[in-house]
């Protein structure tokens, strides 16, 4: 049976020093705004300026990888979208999963992917290396032969 | 079955039914999980950079079939919505007018939707199914 609170008694909830559901709320829209540079920017040079998806090779990557200013903008990317995105789908299963069990199981899922795709995402931007050696020639961007 | 569903497996509220509002958000929903499980393969496949160039450009090359470019689109698409709406969404929860204007704000959001994919759409169905 379920007690009713005394009239005027206040709410008791449990509260805590720092508010990690606002932090949340406050990342989702400040990553947002930057996202819509950052990936807008990214799909103008993926799939449009620079003669579309049929560019994209080894070499288109290695060429932009050479400047910096694309790896700090893939890195943010790959960062403030994995972060913004598993932080929606957490809330998404919030929502539809009703069993504590399986909010458990599929929060630790997602949790576990997302972790091992910013890793290797990082790791395979810090360790580029745009000439390997053994690679045959043509398939390299034109300045490894110096 | 619905007459004997206990009332913790009801819906809640019913004020937030229907119409642009509700709309918007199931439309965010979709888009956004739909970015997000292209987003883990996306990484997964560039990752193949650091196997090999021949790895990669195998696995980059099914990206250029045309079924994969109208996938594209339609991921385009998605994003493009997501996007703009997400912006309203900022704007809904920042600006003292956001709310009153939500409703106005989504066909905005529509509008610009189709301007942007009627760019769009030409310069990839070219690069899709141009002979290479």
């Amino acid at each position: 049976m379920t007690t009713i609170a005394e009239p005027r008694s206040r709410a008791t909830r449990k509260t805590s020093r720092t508010n990690a559901e606002m932090i949340g709320w406050i990342f989702m829209r400040a990553s947002g705004v930057l996202l819509v540079v950052l990936i807008f920017g990214h799909l103008i040079t993926n799939l449009i300026t620079n003669g579309g998806v049929h560019a994209i090779d080894f070499g288109f990557v290695a060429g932009k990888w050479a400047a910096p200013l694309w790896r700090v903008w893939d890195l943010l990317m790959l960062w403030l979208a994995m972060i913004h995105g598993t932080n929606g789908v957490r809330t998404i299963v919030n929502d539809y999963a009703e069993k504590t069990s399986t909010r458990l199981v599929l929060k630790s899922i997602l949790v576990l992917a997302a972790v091992v795709v910013v890793v290797l995402g990082t790791l395979v931007i810090f360790t580029f290396d745009p000439c390997p050696p053994g690679a045959p020639a043509d398939l390299l961007p034109s300045f490894c032969k110096a | 079955m619905a007459a004997a569903a206990p009332a913790s497996t009801r819906p809640a509220g019913t004020l937030y039914r229907g119409r642009e509002g509700m709309w918007s958000w199931v439309a965010h929903r979709v888009t956004g999980v739909a970015v997000f499980f292209f987003l883990l393969v996306h990484v997964l496949d560039t990752a193949l950079v650091r196997v090999s160039p021949q790895a990669y450009n195998e696995v980059i090359g099914t990206y250029k079939n045309p079924i994969m470019g109208l996938g594209e689109a339609g991921l385009v698409a998605a994003i493009v919505f997501h996007a703009l709406n997400g912006i309203r969404i900022v704007l809904v929860d920042f600006w003292s007018k956001g709310p009153k204007y939500q409703r106005l704000m989504l066909w905005v959001v529509v509008g610009l939707w189709v301007v942007l994919m009627a760019g769009f759409l030409p310069v990839q169905l070219v690069h899709t199914f141009r002979s290479h």
